[in-house]
Formats: C-alpha cells, sequence, structure tokens
C-alpha cells in the first residue's frame, strides 16, 4: 500500500538578480546617511591616514568630514569662486585644491588660512594632486596645460603644452615620484615623466576623460569618458585591454575596491557599478536619487561616499559583524543545543547492528483534507498559506475535477476571502494560468448572487478594474515587442539567410 | 506462434502471459498456496515468498477459472475455454485428470453438497440466452482422459461473468445474476424464485454477487456502487434488502469471509473495504492498492485475503487489512506511449506502468525490477477524470541521467507538458529528480533524444515539438547555492516548418532531426545547420543513423513508402527503396537495423544493413496489426551462431508491441465473452491492447520448454 503523495509545491523560478559573493558584500551597508551640501560634489578624496577623514569639494568649499560624522569637522571657505580637486598629501598633513579663478591653494588640515598660493595657470583649475616625493604639486587646468609646482618655494618648476583642451583629470603616480597621467578633453590620455619635459606615453581614450585611475602595482591605467570605461596596460606602452559599456550615460568617476578586486565607476545614469577586475564583469549595481559626479571607498571598504549633482552626499557605512547578524538574534530564544541532540549523539559500537526509525511523514493541513476529499476545506485552509501553496492546491482540486465544488456554497465572509485572494495574485504571471480559469468558475458559479452582498460586489468592480490595466499593459507589451521586432529584423545580416536559401536549392535541385 | 527457421516469436509477460484475462481467479490453499489462471496455463505462487512454484501447463487455450476440489483440499480444477476440465494436484504440479466437456466453459462452480457434480458455465445455441449453467456428472473412471456425457441445465440465461453466480449455505440454492434480475435456485424444493431489481435508475445493474456461507443472505454489487443484501428470499414478494453506500462507482468484486463475519468489497478505487456483517456502518479500509480491483479470493481459513487487480498484480493482504505480499508481473497500464527503451545500466527494459509511472522489467530475470513514479501526484482513481501520462523518456548512454515528458490534456487548447531530468543516485541505486521544467514547448513534444557521444564531457538532450521548434538542453555546471541543473541551450527552427523526429549519430557529432520532407543535419558543438537533405515526396516518419562502421548512413523512411538512405560523407542518396515502413530502428551493438512494414494487417519484419539495400533477414506477417514500439535489448552471452539469417540476433535481441492481441486467441467466443464481461462488470476489465511478443533464436525457446 503507498502512502499518500502530498501536493507538489512547485519552485518557481526567483526573480531578480542572484545571490553571488558579491551582492552579499556590496549589500551589507546600512542605509545611507545623507547630508546636504551647498552646491554639486565634484571631488571626495580619503586621507591616507588614520582615522581616515575625508575632503568633499563642494561648489565655493571644502568640507572634512571624520569615519562616522554626520557634520563636517572642519571646513576651508577661503575660495573667490568654485573650488575643484581637494586632495590630501600621502602623509594626510597637506591638502592642495584648485579653484575655477585659476589660483592653487595648499592648506594645512589644522589651519583655516591657504600656506601657499600658486598663480600661474590663466583658467580654471580642475585637477590637483602631490607627487610621491610630497615636496612637488601637479595641477592640470583649462587652459589646455599641466604644470609641476614646488611647495617650499611656491615657484613653478615645469608646464606642460601637449593637450589641445581642456584637462579635467589626473594622477600622479605612488610609487614613481616623476610620473604623472592627465585626461583631457581632447580625448587622450598622456602619461607625463619630469624627467624628460614631455609625455612619454598617448593613449587615445575616443571621448572627453572625465576620469583617471592607477592601479596600485602601477601596470594597469584606467580611464573613463562619455559611456565607456577603458583600461589601458602601461607596461605595453598604452596597450587597450579592455573596453566597458555598462553605464548610459557619462562615466563621471572611478574607484578601486581595497583589495583592489574590484573597480566601481560612477556615472550621470546615477548608477554606481561594480566590476570584477579578472574578468571585468558587472558583479553588481548601486542605484542612487541623482546623478553621481564623485565616488569614493572607505580604506578596508568601510563606507560609500558618493557626491551627487543636486549635492546630496550619500553615505553608506558597512555593517558591523553583530549587526549582519541581528536578524537571527531577534527570532525567539530556542531550546538549547543539548535538547536537540539528547540521546543522538550516541555513537554506535563496532558490532552494533543499526536499525533505521522509520520516518514518520507528516502531512500538512491541506492534504490532510484531501486525501480525505474534503474539498472545501482544503481550499480553506491552504487560503491561509503562502500564495505559491494555496495555487498549487487549486491547481490539484483542478486536477481532481472538483475545483467547481470546491469554490461553490461560500457564503459572504468565504467569498470575499476568495475573491481577495484571486484579485491579489492573478496578474501575477507564474499563477495567472491556475487563477484565470478558477475567476471564470466563480463568475459562472455566483452570477445569479450579484448585487445582494455590497462587500463582493466592490471586489468583483475591482477585478474587472484590474482586467481592464492588465490588457491594457500587455497590449503596450506587444507593441514594444513588435517594434523590436522590426529593429532585429533589419539588424540580422541578408547574406546569411541567402546562402542558407542557395544550400537549400541545391540539394532540392 | 509463428515458426520460420530457428527463429520464433516468443510471447512474454510476467504473470499473465498473454495479458487478456490477468489473475482469472485467484484461489487460496492452506494459506500456503495461491493458484491463479494466467493465459493458458494455472500458476502457484507461494503466499509468503511471492515466487511461481508451479505452472501447470496442459490447456490449450485460455484459462478461465480454477477452484479447489471440495473433497480433497490438495486437488484443484481448472476450466479453459478449450472445452477440458481439468483436475491437478497444485502441491507437486502433476494433472491428474481431464474431462472433455465439448463446450467451451467460462466459468465453474462446485460445492460440497454436490460431490460428483461440478457446474459450468457454458454458451447455449439458443437465441434467447447466450449462456447457461450446466451441472455436468463426472464419470467415475479410472482413466487419465475422460469424456463427460451426462448433461442437465440448470439455469438458461446467466452471465459468463465467474462472479455473478455463486453457491450459497453449503450448497443449498444457487443465486446468479444478470442485467437487472436475480435468480435464486433451490436444489432441495427444485423451484425457482425469480426476482426483479427496482428499475427505477438505468445504473443499478447486478455486477457481481457473493453468498452468505452461514445465513440465507445473499450481498449483490451494482453499477452505481450499492452493495444490497438480500434476505427472505425463500417467500416469492416477501423479500427484503438492505443497501450498504460506499464505493462510488462499480463494484467489480465481494466476496464473504468464511465464517461469515465479514464482507469484503472491491472496485475501481482500489480500496478495499471490509464491512462488518450485520454491523453494516463499522468499516475498515485499505486504501491506495494502486489499480482497480477485479476479483477477491480469502483463504478457506479466513487468514489471507487476496485481491487481484487489473495492472496485472495479485495482493495479498492479511486479515488484520494489513499488505503482506505482492504479486506484480509486467505492468499493463491503459497504453505504452513511451518507446520500449533499455536501460544501460541495469539492462532492464523500460516503459510504462503503473499510471504515472515507469517500470523497470528485468528481462532476463523475467521480473519486474521497480517502478519509477514519474508524476509524484496522488492518483484519483475515477473515470472520466485527465490524468498526468509519461509519454516521452529517454536514457543517455551510460543511463545516469533519465529524461521523462509528462503531459496532462484537459481541454484542446490547453495542454500541460512537464519536462523532468532524473539524475542516478548510486546510493540509493535509482533515479532521483534533478531538473522540473514546466512547459518546455508550446505544443506535444514528439521526440526526444539525448547525445550518444561516450567521450563528450557535456550531455545534450534534444526534445523536437509540435510547435515548430526543437531545443536543446544543457546540463549547466554547479553553483555555490544549488547543484547542477538542466537549462536551454539552442532552440532551432527550419523555415517555420514543424519537426518530426529527430536523432543523433553515433558518435554524437551530428544531430539530424526532420522538418517534413525535409533533413536537417546540424552540428551539436556549434549549433550550425550543416546541410539538409530532402528526397520528396513524403513527410519523414522514422530517422535513423547507421551504427558502427556504417555510421555514415542516414536512413529514413517517409509517408510515402520510401526507405531512404543518404551517405553523409557525400551528402548525397546512396540508395531508396519502396517499402511502407512503419517503424525502423537500429541495433546499438551492430550495424544492422530492422524494419517493420505494415502490409494488409499484417507486419512483415526486414533486417538490413545500412551499407548495401539488400535484407540480411526477412520475415513475412510476423504478427497481426502494427508494430507500435521495438528495441534491441542487448544479450548476456553472446551467441556464436554463423548461420547467416540469425546472425543478427547474435549480439541482441528485438522486443517488440503490437497494436492487437495475437490472432490465435481471437476467436468468436472469446471476443463475446470480452464483451458481455464488460457490459456487466462496467469498468473492471480493459482490454490491454499491446501485447508483449519476443523475437529470439530457437534457443531460448528450449530453455523455456524444459
Amino acid at each position: 500500500m503507498a502512502s499518500f503523495k502530498p501536493t507538489k509545491i512547485p519552485i518557481y523560478p526567483k526573480l531578480g538578480e542572484k545571490v553571488t559573493q558579491d551582492t552579499v558584500y556590496w549589500k551589507n551597508y546600512k542605509a545611507p546617511v545623507q547630508i546636504k551640501e551647498f552646491g554639486a560634489v565634484t571631488n571626495i578624496h580619503f586621507s591616507p591616514v588614520a582615522p581616515h577623514n575625508y575632503a568633499v569639494t563642494a561648489f565655493t568649499r571644502i568640507h572634512i568630514y571624520g569615519p562616522f560624522s554626520q557634520e563636517p569637522v572642519k571646513s576651508f571657505t577661503r575660495f573667490k569662486d568654485t573650488a575643484y580637486c581637494g586632495r590630501y598629501r600621502s602623509d594626510g598633513q597637506l591638502l592642495v585644491a584648485g579653484c575655477e579663478d585659476s589660483v592653487v591653494r595648499l592648506f594645512d588640515v589644522s589651519g583655516k588660512v591657504a600656506l601657499r598660493m600658486f598663480k600661474g595657470h590663466t583658467k580654471a583649475v580642475h585637477v590637483t594632486d602631490f607627487t610621491s616625493e610630497r615636496y612637488h604639486i601637479f595641477t592640470g587646468s583649462d587652459d589646455y596645460t599641466c604644470r609641476l609646482w614646488d611647495i617650499p618655494n611656491a615657484t613653478e618648476l615645469n608646464t606642460y603644452q601637449e593637450h589641445t583642451d581642456y584637462i579635467r583629470c589626473g594622477v600622479t603616480s605612488k610609487l614613481n615620484r616623476d610620473l604623472f597621467i592627465t585626461g583631457s578633453y581632447d580625448h587622450t590620455l598622456k602619461l607625463f615623466d619630469a624627467r624628460v619635459d614631455k609625455s612619454v606615453i598617448t593613449m587615445d581614450h575616443g571621448q572627453p576623460v572625465e576620469s583617471v585611475l592607477l592601479y596600485p602595482s602601477e601596470g594597469l591605467v584606467v580611464s573613463a569618458g562619455g559611456r565607456y570605461v577603458k583600461v589601458w596596460d602601461l607596461l605595453k606602452g598604452g596597450q587597450p585591454l579592455v573596453s566597458l559599456k555598462n553605464h548610459h550615460k557619462t562615466v563621471t568617476s572611478l574607484c578601486l575596491s581595497s583589495n583592489g578586486q574590484r573597480l566601481l565607476s560612477a556615472s550621470l545614469d546615477r548608477h554606481v557599478k561594480v566590476y570584477n577586475t579578472t574578468n571585468f564583469r558587472v558583479v553588481h549595481n548601486f542605484d542612487y536619487a541623482a546623478s553621481v559626479l564623485s565616488l569614493a571607498l572607505a580604506p578596508d571598504d568601510e563606507s560609500i561616499i558618493v557626491g551627487m549633482t543636486n549635492g546630496v552626499l550619500s553615505i553608506k557605512h558597512r555593517k558591523s559583524p553583530e549587526e549582519s547578524k541581528e536578524v537571527s538574534h531577534q527570532q525567539r530564544r530556542r531550546p538549547s543545543y543539548r535538547v536537540f541532540v539528547k540521546g543522538k549523539n550516541y555513537m554506535p559500537k563496532q558490532d552494533d547492528y543499526l536499525v533505521s526509525k522509520p520516518v514518520r511523514e507528516y502531512l500538512t493541513k491541506y492534504d490532510k483534507h484531501l486525501k480525505k476529499f474534503n474539498i472545501s476545506k482544503a481550499l480553506d485552509s491552504a487560503l491561509q498559506r503562502k500564495p505559491e501553496v494555496t495555487v498549487a492546491v487549486i491547481k490539484e482540486l483542478d486536477r481532481r475535477g472538483t475545483l467547481k465544488n470546491a469554490l461553490a456554497g461560500r457564503d459572504e465572509k468565504a467569498l470575499s476571502e476568495l475573491l481577495h485572494f484571486i484579485t491579489k495574485n492573478m496578474v501575477d504571471f507564474r499563477f495567472a494560468p491556475v487563477l484565470v480559469p478558477a475567476a471564470n468558475m466563480i463568475l459562472d458559479i455566483y452570477r445569479s448572487v450579484i448585487g445582494q452582498s455590497p462587500v463582493v460586489d466592490r471586489q468583483l468592480l475591482y477585478l474587472q478594474d484590474l482586467l481592464q490595466k492588465e490588457i491594457n499593459y500587455q497590449q503596450e507589451l506587444l507593441d514594444v515587442l513588435g517594434m523590436l521586432d522590426t529593429l532585429f529584423a533589419s539588424s540580422v545580416p541578408r547574406k546569411e539567410l541567402l546562402c542558407l536559401e542557395g544550400m537549400n536549392n541545391c540539394t532540392l535541385g | 506462434m509463428v515458426e520460420h527457421g530457428d527463429i520464433r516469436v516468443v510471447h512474454r509477460g510476467g504473470i499473465a502471459r498473454y495479458c487478456r484475462f490477468l489473475c482469472e481467479r485467484g484461489i487460496f490453499c492452506c494459506c500456503r498456496f495461491l493458484l491463479c489462471g494466467s493465459g493458458y496455463e494455472v500458476k502457484v505462487f507461494s503466499t509468503s515468498t511471492e515466487e511461481c512454484i508451479h505452472d501447470l501447463r496442459a490447456h490449450t487455450d485460455l484459462v478461465t477459472g480454477v477452484l479447489l476440489r471440495p473433497s480433497n483440499h490438495l486437488q484443484a480444477y481448472s476450466c479453459s475455454t478449450d472445452g477440458t476440465v481439468r483436475l491437478w494436484d497444485y502441491t507437486d504440479g502433476i494433472l491428474i485428470k481431464t474431462y472433455v466437456i465439448g463446450y467451451p466453459i467460462y466459468s465453474i462452480y462446485t460445492s460440497a453438497n454436490h460431490s460428483g457434480v461440478l457446474f459450468v458455465v457454458t454458451p447455449t445455441s439458443d437465441k434467447r440466452s447466450e449462456f447457461q449453467l450446466v451441472a455436468v456428472h463426472l464419470p467415475q473412471s479410472g482413466d487419465q482422459l475422460v469424456e463427460a456425457r451426462e448433461f442437465s441445465a440448470v439455469l438458461s440465461d446467466v452471465s459468463s461473468n465467474p462472479a455473478a453466480t455463486s453457491f450459497g449455505r453449503g450448497g443449498e440454492y444457487i443465486a446468479s445474476a444478470k442485467g437487472l434480475q436475480l435468480e435464486v435456485y433451490f436444489f432441495k424444493k427444485q423451484k425457482f424464485f425469480l426476482k426483479e431489481d427496482n428499475k427505477k435508475g438505468g445504473k443499478n445493474t447486478f455486477t457481481c454477487l457473493a453468498c452468505h456461507p452461514k445465513d440465507d443472505c445473499i450481498a449483490t454489487g451494482h453499477e452505481d456502487g450499492k452493495i444490497r443484501l438480500w434476505r427472505n428470499f425463500n417467500h416469492k414478494k416477501e423479500y427484503t434488502y438492505t443497501t450498504l453506500h460506499w464505493h462510488h462507482s462499480a463494484v467489480s468484486s465481494l466476496c464473504f469471509t468464511p465464517e461469515g463475519t465479514n464482507l469484503l468489497s472491491g472496485g475501481i478505487e482500489s480500496v478495499l473495504v471490509q464491512w462488518r456483517y450485520n454491523q453494516e456502518s463499522q468499516r475498515d479500509f485499505l486504501p491506495r492498492l494502486g489499480a482497480a480491483i477485479t476479483h477477491i479470493a480469502v483463504s478457506p481459513d479466513g487468514a489471507l485475503f487476496c485481491t487481484s487487480h487489473s495492472d496485472n498484480k495479485i495482493t495479498i493482504i492479511r486479515s488484520s487489512i494489513q499488505v503482506s505480499a505482492v504479486i506484480q508481473g509486467l505492468v499493463k497500464g491503459d497504453s505504452v506511449r513511451t518507446d520500449l527503451m533499455v536501460d544501460p545500466r541495469s539492462k532492464a527494459l523500460v516503459l510504462n506502468g503503473k499510471p504515472g509511472h515507469l517500470q523497470f522489467y528485468s528481462l532476463q530475470r523475467d521480473k519486474l525490477l521497480y517502478n519509477l513514479d514519474i508524476v509524484q501526484q496522488e492518483y484519483i482513481h475515477q473515470s472520466g477524470l485527465e490524468q498526468f501520462e509519461v509519454v516521452k523518456a529517454a536514457f543517455d548512454a551510460y543511463g545516469n541521467w533519465l529524461a521523462t515528458v509528462e503531459e496532462r490534456k484537459q481541454k484542446p487548447t490547453e495542454l500541460e507538458l512537464n519536462l523532468k531530468l532524473w539524475a542516478f543516485d548510486e546510493q540509493t541505486q535509482s533515479f532521483m529528480l534533478n531538473t522540473t521544467i514546466s512547459a518546455p514547448h508550446e505544443a506535444r513534444i514528439t521526440a526526444m533524444c539525448f547525445c550518444h557521444s561516450t567521450d563528450s564531457q557535456t550531455t545534450v538532450l534534444v526534445s523536437v515539438s509540435k510547435d515548430g521548434h526543437f531545443k536543446a538542453w544543457q546540463l549547466a555546471p554547479a553553483t555555490h547555492t544549488e547543484g547542477p541543473s538542466w537549462s536551454c541551450d539552442f532552440v532551432g527552427a527550419y523555415h517555420s516548418l514543424v519537426p518530426e523526429c529527430c536523432c543523433f549519430s553515433a558518435d554524437g557529432s551530428l544531430l539530424a532531426v526532420s522538418f517534413q520532407e525535409v533533413v536537417t543535419v546540424w552540428s551539436p558543438a556549434s549549433w550550425e545547420l550543416l546541410t539538409t537533405l530532402s528526397q520528396p515526396p513524403g513527410a519523414i516518419r522514422n530517422l535513423c543513423f547507421g551504427q558502427l562502421t556504417c555510421s555514415k548512413y542516414l536512413l529514413g523512411t517517409t509517408d510515402k513508402n520510401l526507405l531512404c538512405c543518404w551517405n553523409l560523407l557525400t551528402c548525397s542518396l546512396e540508395w531508396s527503396t519502396s517499402m511502407d515502413v512503419s517503424l525502423l530502428l537500429s541495433d546499438p551493438f551492430s550495424e544492422n537495423m530492422a524494419a517493420f512494414c505494415c502490409q494488409a494487417g499484417c507486419t512483415d519484419l526486414f533486417v538490413f544493413k545500412p551499407s548495401e539495400p539488400r535484407p540480411l533477414f526477412s520475415h513475412k506477417a510476423v504478427c497481426l496489426g502494427k508494430v507500435t514500439r521495438a528495441v534491441f535489448a542487448p544479450r548476456e552471452k553472446m551467441l556464436e551462431s554463423c548461420e547467416e539469417t540469425s546472425q543478427w540476433l547474435n549480439h541482441s535481441q528485438l522486443y517488440f508491441v503490437t497494436q492487437y492481441m495475437v490472432n490465435t486467441q481471437h476467436n468468436e467466443a472469446t471476443w463475446h465473452y470480452s464483451r458481455e464481461a464488460l457490459k456487466n462488470m462496467g469498468l473492471c476489465i480493459r482490454i490491454f491492447t499491446d501485447t508483449f511478443l519476443v523475437y529470439k533464436s530457437v534457443y531460448r525457446l528450449r530453455w523455456l520448454m524444459s
């Protein structure tokens, strides 16, 4: 005698993204802290030394925030016009910033007034950085030049006039005191060597370059411009390695995760994307409310800081290990482990003959009713469960040919419960094939009593409304599909088809 | 049986060799043996070990009844439509006596009160009634073969259904039901009592009856599922009856326990119901016995019950209503919709079994190994209900994967399809469900095959559907959250034609899919269309690659009676011949191919090699009707036959299933009987239209005979 086979609940494919190691890692951040700045946040730079304060350049100010502060711990406001590119020196003591008024200012992080003012550029300075030996400053400006300055003497050391458009990004090498890379709106990236007074490598990005990033090993350069993110191999003389086109608006900022395994890119399309640096696939995606202009990751990925065009600075802190396990702590205290293992951790001796205990199968409530052919009760108890279960039971009743009997004979309360379930789940494409015939049956059965109960009538009207909306929606989708089909049809190469037909003719002939 | 040279057709089928009337009447003897008529023979089973102890063979036609001799419980009578009653010593399996009656016998009854008299049901020449109950006085003679001549008619116009007649109260009277009429014949008073059943509804025809062994009480089963207990029928017009109702459709068998304390009933619900006599509200149930109950028998001491089922099974049940043993032959389903297959691991034959199951039947041991539950749903025994059926199945080359397709068609527009992939589990030595793909195609799947290559790393499954597409399914590697599962790799179509068959070449490097009149050849590595072959006119019916040395040939049959062989190296037609091939299959263990041709109601068999259009072996009229499924099964031991005509059977045996039964048993009377039985018993007997036939050489046959 076979035992009763319980109703099978189908496993529906999970919609949305798959859970990977990356999503687990990148989702493990708290809800963002939002701070309103005075204007668009153009640059964020972390101090290389603990406690890793960060400088946020927005409008005419540079604010310094502590790692967990929501108020600026310090601010530099002595700019006559919009400030650009506030960057820390590698010891975290000095900060340099460019300005729309073409003056480059150097600050002591503890002071307020600029220590040095470097004048020489004729237009706004968008790029500033310290060289790795810490006594020089490199700047890039809208006057198409980039310059090297000496900090102690506040004098200009050299001028490079190779770019033919605005210089909007650049970075100095952390390993070599003489190397720096600039990116310009003339679509090129140039690697300069201070020892030879001219660029040594030129790379053509193809779009105005918005951001440039050096790998920690400094063998690879990443550039962003237009919709593209491109990776270049410096050791092979600036050979292009990969070109990524995952954003649909200009990419504005780049950054690497602390271990160098993931690359992040921010764009005006309001997304921040995370790439795996081994295969350059997108592994995660963050959405923001406005176009993202600047992006920075705290050391050890402790926080993600994003500046947007609407002046909002969004700070996401990583959840501490206790917080990420918080969910399990909130649950009811269970009996201790000892209770469960009692008598079960007995190890059988070598010669013992093991008799396995017959596993008792427990049936759920609806299965018990189904076993006894109590179909209405089975449906009632299934309605209390998850929609997947309810739909499976409705399907099972339909298979048994008794769905009509189960739906019939309900009073107002039971019927409205049923209708509530149907209206809630009918437009779900996973359940529609089962629920639409059931809804039809309900209408057939209860047609004679329509108008007797205001509750049921309201639900029926709502159902009608819902169906109309769904039909309109499907119509629109079909329209889109038709458009896509024409697009695809025109993009299929014609040649192949001809070739196939030719072959066919041959064999037929 | 058809004889030709040294190659013969052998019929196979487990318990019931001819699959017609399965366990005709199971009866018990001293709790140790179970006798049942099966085809031309009577089988003796042990009730404890489920093994068949003896085959009692002597009848030359279907055995219709088996009965213990009342005076000696170590002997049993059996009757057959060949017109003889035979007396057996079933413990030793010896035929004691043969009584020649001269008319086909449809059932046999006896009682302790009437020693030396047998009651048999035979057909009459009378127009008004088809069957009559005749008392046969057995002559006392020492001879083995005795001709019985003393007949006296007891009842005219009785039902041929063995369950519709019964002796009551140790032989005082005999009751028989037919249609809406119940007749009771008292031997002492020599008078008839005629009873008319109420004719209100049309559904209360009698289906079976049983008489209480101690009381004057007759229990009758009806078409509408009711059981009536008739009492007080000694006096005309004053009879009374009580009605018991539990069954929802026809009661097919009733039986009282020897002491008369319990009444057992069964029907299509496959539930054995035990009613307490005189306390009918108390019932015991034994549900989910697997298939409709056709007959119930009780051992003389009442300790064991036995039910025979419509799927070729006997269940032995203890009186405490617990199953103690199951004797299962080849499971008889409604039809064989999957191809015949051979499981590469167990070498078992695989085909449809119980509803929603695949059965694995060992050909070597002639025994059912196990049933694999494919649908995994509670089977509802109800006539007219559309059920999920397994319609396609395929094994991969090593037997690691099994793919099955189940479908349920409720309305013409609604087709529910599920494609399931099963992985072989070493630990449980069975197939475990790996992936379920619901609605893999929009229309019915017409063919399905695995890539047969033995060296490739990935396994590919191709399914072909009437929706105009074929799909390739591939095993996706395991992710860190879940194990490996199957997903769609490629969807192919050709000029919006409807594909019909698909076939992989022996090394798995080519896939041939037939689209109506065109054969397309694809490369599974890149899913590129390599070439198209077509030989008008006619849509392709079968497609088959050659094996081993002939693997460069692709063979196809069309519905315009053409067998074509293409050479794939030159992409041209090698040869073609005109024959109406209904089934073409290749032997995976040799180059040979078998073609079944249907001509004038008979099927001819041709065996040939693809390299030349000359048959190696041909056999006219192998069987009646169309051969629907066939398979080459490997031999355990290779034969060393050198004779040219039988060489093709050295590596393998050919098994096939036909549309109809074999003609020899298909005479007029049996037809009559089955129709009549169907009419009376409602649904309890379904005609099994697929018969097993085995093509094999004489060696095997000799072994069978010894």
